[in-house]
C-alpha cells in the first residue's frame, strides 16, 4: 500500500487542513451538480416569474413585477342586475320569458370605465334572486387546471393511502406463498407510467375496450358501454382509477414495513385481553402506524400534485378541459410555447401550494402531548 | 368433535382468504397479461378479442410478426442504446458521487459541512416538476466542448439527459444515514494503519455498503429508465431519443395496436425480469425509502 504518512504531508498542510481539503473535494461533485441543476433553477423560477423571459427571444428580458401572477391568478366577481324597462319600471324578458342582463363584453372590454374587469373571461356564473353573478378569471384554463389538480389530490390521497393499507394488512398474514402475492401487487410500480397510460387507453376504449367488456360480462349484458376518456364525466375518475392501480403497491410496501415494526407481543397481549379484530386494529395497529401514516400521506400528496404523464398520454387535458392539470399547463407554456416566465410562474405557484399543504399536514398530524 | 368443526371453519376461512388474495392479484396482473398476449396476435384478432374475455387468452394465429413490424416503425436499436447508456451512466456516476459525498459528510471534518448538508436535506421538499422549466433555461445556456470546439446550449443531446440527474439529495441522504450508523472505529483503525482517506473509502467502507448501493441503483434505474417529461422537452432529434419517446411513433396516421403492444412489451419486459430476479432488493429499497424518509 502506498502509504501517506498521516502526520507530515508533502503538501505542507497539517492533518486537519488535509482532512478539510479531502472532505471538500469528496463532496464537491454533488455540491456543484446540485447547485447548477437544482438550487439555481429553483431560485431562477422565482426570478423569472417576475420577468418576460422566453427560451429564445430577440428582445431583451424585462422586469415586469407581479404581472405574470396577475395574468395567472386574478379573479373578480361581477354581479349584474337584470335590465329594466325605463318607462314601465318592469323587468325586461326575452321571447322565452328569461330575464335579460347587460352584456358581459361591455364590462370586460372597457378599460377606462372598468379597469378591474378588463380582459377577464367568464369562468362560471350563478344566479341568485334576480341578479346574476359572474366569476371572472384572467386565466380560465389555469383556474380549471388548479381545481382539477386539487380534486385529483383530495380523492387520491385517502383512496390510495387507504387501499394501500388494506393490501398491506392482507399481505401481513403468515400464509404459504404470501410473497408471490406481494410480488404481483407491487409489479405495476416498476412499469413506466408511459406504458401504463397507453395500456389503459386501450382498456378504457369506448368501442373495443376491455373494461366495457368486463363490466358487460359481470352484469350479464346490463352495462351500457362508456367511452371513458372521451366523456367529461368519466375522464377524470378514469385517470384516478388508473393512477391508483399503478402506484398503490408503492405505498403498500411502506405500510407493510410499518406493520412489521409492531411487536407481535402487543397482539398476543390483546388476544389475552380478548380483543376482537377491530379493537386490535384500533388500539394496537393504528397507533403503531402513526409515523408511517404521516409519511404516506405527504408523499402521495406530493406525487399527486405532479399529475402530468397520464394527462399527456391519455387525454391531453380534454375532454372540455376536465383533465387539465397544473403541471400539464406548466409544460404547455414553458416548453410548448417557449414561455419560460409563464411556466416558471406556474412552478412557483405549485411550489407554494405543495409547501403550504405539507406544512398543514405536518401541523394537523403533529404529536399531541 | 370440537376440533373437527374448528378445522372445517379454519379451512373454509383459509380458502376465502386465498380467494381474496387471488382476485386482487388478477386485478394487478390483468393489464400486463393483456399487453403481452395482445402483442402476439394480428390486429384483426386483437380488436375482435378485446370485446370479449378472449383478450386475455393466447390462442389463434400467434406470432412474433408485431415485433418484426415494430422494428420497421422505430429506430429501435438507437433508442435502446440511448436508454441503456443514459440509465447506466447516470446510475454509475450517481452511486460514485453520492457515496463519496456521504462518506465526507459522515466521517470527515471540514468547515461548512453542517450547512451544506442541511441545504441538501432541505432540497428534498422541492418537487421535481417545479424546476423543469427553469432547468430547461439553465441547460440552454451552458457551454459544452463538441465536435466544433466550444458550443453553447445543451439542448438536443445525450449529456443533457444524464448530467442534471447524477446528483440527487435523496441518494446522498441514504448514504449519510448508513455511514453514520457504522462504527467510527472502522475508519479510525484504518487511518492509524496509514491508509489514505480515499483508501478507507474504497477498501474499508464501500465493500460493506452493498445494501445502500443496491437501493440507490434500483431507485435510479427505475427513475431514469421510465423518465418521460424531461426527454420530451430536450430530445428534439430522433438520434437523441430514449425508448419512452418511441411510443409516439405508433400513433401516426394508422394505429397498429399489435405493434404498440409489442413495443410496450419490449420496453417493459426487461424491467419486469430485473424486478422478478431482484424483487427482494426492489421491495426493500422502496420500503427503506419509506422508513427513513
Amino acid at each position: 500500500m502506498a502509504t501517506l504518512q498521516s502526520t507530515t504531508k508533502p503538501s505542507g498542510l497539517n492533518q486537519d487542513q488535509h482532512e478539510a481539503l479531502v472532505g471538500w473535494l469528496m463532496a464537491m461533485p454533488v455540491i456543484v451538480l446540485l447547485l447548477t441543476f437544482l438550487i439555481i433553477p429553483f431560485f431562477m423560477a422565482f426570478a423569472m416569474s417576475f420577468t418576460n423571459q422566453r427560451l429564445i427571444s430577440g428582445n431583451p428580458t424585462e422586469f415586469v413585477g407581479l404581472r405574470n401572477f396577475q395574468d395567472l391568478l386574478t379573479i373578480q366577481l361581477l354581479t349584474l342586475d337584470p335590465l329594466v324597462d325605463e318607462t314601465s319600471g318592469e323587468l325586461l324578458r326575452d321571447e322565452t320569458g328569461n330575464l335579460t342582463y347587460p352584456k358581459l363584453r361591455d364590462y370586460t372590454r372597457d378599460e377606462e370605465t372598468y379597469p378591474q374587469y378588463f380582459r377577464l373571461q367568464e369562468w362560471f356564473s350563478f344566479q341568485r334572486n334576480n341578479s346574476i353573478t359572474y366569476v371572472l378569471a384572467s386565466d380560465v384554463v389555469f383556474m380549471i387546471a388548479l381545481v382539477n389538480t386539487f380534486f385529483f389530490v383530495v380523492v387520491i390521497a385517502p383512496v390510495q393511502g387507504g387501499l394501500a393499507l388494506l393490501l398491506a394488512i392482507m399481505l401481513n398474514q403468515k400464509l404459504p406463498g404470501i410473497n408471490v402475492f406481494r410480488t404481483i401487487y407491487f409489479m405495476p410500480v416498476v412499469v413506466s407510467m408511459v406504458v401504463v397510460a397507453l395500456l389503459w387507453r386501450f382498456i378504457y376504449d369506448g368501442s373495443n375496450g376491455v373494461l366495457n367488456t368486463l363490466l358487460a360480462t359481470l352484469t350479464f349484458g346490463g352495462f351500457k358501454p362508456v367511452d371513458w376518456l372521451a366523456n367529461p364525466q368519466t375522464a377524470m375518475p378514469a385517470l384516478m382509477a388508473m393512477s391508483v392501480w399503478q402506484a398503490v403497491g408503492f405505498h403498500m410496501v411502506i405500510w407493510l414495513a410499518g406493520l412489521q415494526t409492531i411487536p407481535t407481543l402487543l397482539y398476543e397481549a390483546a388476544d389475552v385481553e380478548g380483543a376482537d379484530w377491530w379493537q386490535k386494529f384500533r388500539f394496537v395497529t393504528w397507533p403503531g402506524l402513526r409515523n408511517t401514516a404521516v409519511f404516506v400521506l405527504i408523499i402521495i400528496t406530493m406525487q399527486a400534485f405532479g399529475l402530468f404523464t397520464q394527462v399527456d398520454i391519455m387525454t391531453r387535458g380534454g375532454p372540455v378541459d376536465t383533465t387539465q392539470s397544473i403541471v400539464y399547463q406548466m409544460v404547455q407554456r414553458g416548453y410548448g410555447k417557449y414561455d419560460i416566465s409563464g411556466g416558471s410562474t406556474i412552478s412557483v405557484v405549485l411550489f407554494f401550494i405543495v409547501l403550504a399543504i405539507s406544512l398543514l399536514q405536518r401541523y394537523l398530524t403533529r404529536e399531541k402531548n | 368433535m370440537d376440533t373437527g368443526i374448528k378445522g372445517r371453519y379454519f379451512y373454509q376461512f383459509l380458502a376465502l382468504r386465498y380467494l381474496l388474495l387471488i382476485v386482487v392479484a388478477l386485478i394487478f396482473a390483468f393489464p400486463l397479461v393483456f399487453m403481452i398476449v395482445s402483442s402476439l396476435k394480428p390486429d384483426m384478432q386483437l380488436l375482435r378479442d378485446s370485446s370479449s374475455l378472449l383478450a386475455f387468452v393466447p390462442y389463434g394465429d400467434l406470432s412474433l410478426d408485431n415485433y418484426v413490424g415494430m422494428f420497421n416503425r422505430v429506430p429501435f436499436g438507437r433508442f435502446l442504446f440511448n436508454s441503456v447508456f443514459i440509465t447506466a451512466t447516470t446510475t454509475a456516476f450517481s452511486i460514485l458521487f453520492s457515496s463519496l459525498a456521504g462518506f465526507s459528510f459522515a466521517f470527515l471534518k471540514w468547515r461548512g459541512k453542517g450547512i451544506v448538508l442541511s441545504v441538501i436535506i432541505a432540497t428534498l421538499i422541492i418537487p421535481g416538476e417545479t424546476t423543469a422549466v427553469p432547468l430547461l433555461f439553465v441547460v440552454n445556456s451552458l457551454p459544452w466542448i463538441g465536435k466544433e470546439g466550444l458550443e453553447w446550449g445543451w439542448l438536443n443531446s445525450i449529456h443533457v439527459q444524464i448530467i442534471p440527474f447524477i446528483a440527487d439529495s435523496f441518494s446522498i441522504f441514504l448514504f449519510v444515514q448508513f455511514f453514520r450508523d457504522l462504527p467510527r472505529e472502522l475508519v479510525e483503525a484504518a487511518r492509524m494503519d496509514g491508509a489514505s482517506w480515499l483508501q478507507v473509502y474504497a477498501r474499508v467502507i464501500m465493500p460493506i455498503t452493498g445494501p445502500v448501493v443496491a437501493t440507490v441503483a434500483i431507485l435510479k434505474f427505475l427513475g431514469m429508465w421510465n423518465q418521460y417529461l424531461w426527454p420530451l422537452m430536450v430530445a428534439q432529434s430522433e438520434e437523441m431519443r430514449p425508448l419512452m419517446l418511441g411510443v409516439a411513433y405508433f400513433f401516426q396516421l394508422d394505429v397498429a395496436w399489435g405493434e404498440v403492444m409489442a413495443y410496450l412489451s419490449t420496453i417493459t419486459i426487461p424491467v419486469l425480469i430485473f424486478y422478478l430476479a431482484l424483487q427482494r432488493a426492489f421491495i426493500e429499497s422502496i420500503a427503506s425509502s419509506g422508513i427513513k424518509g
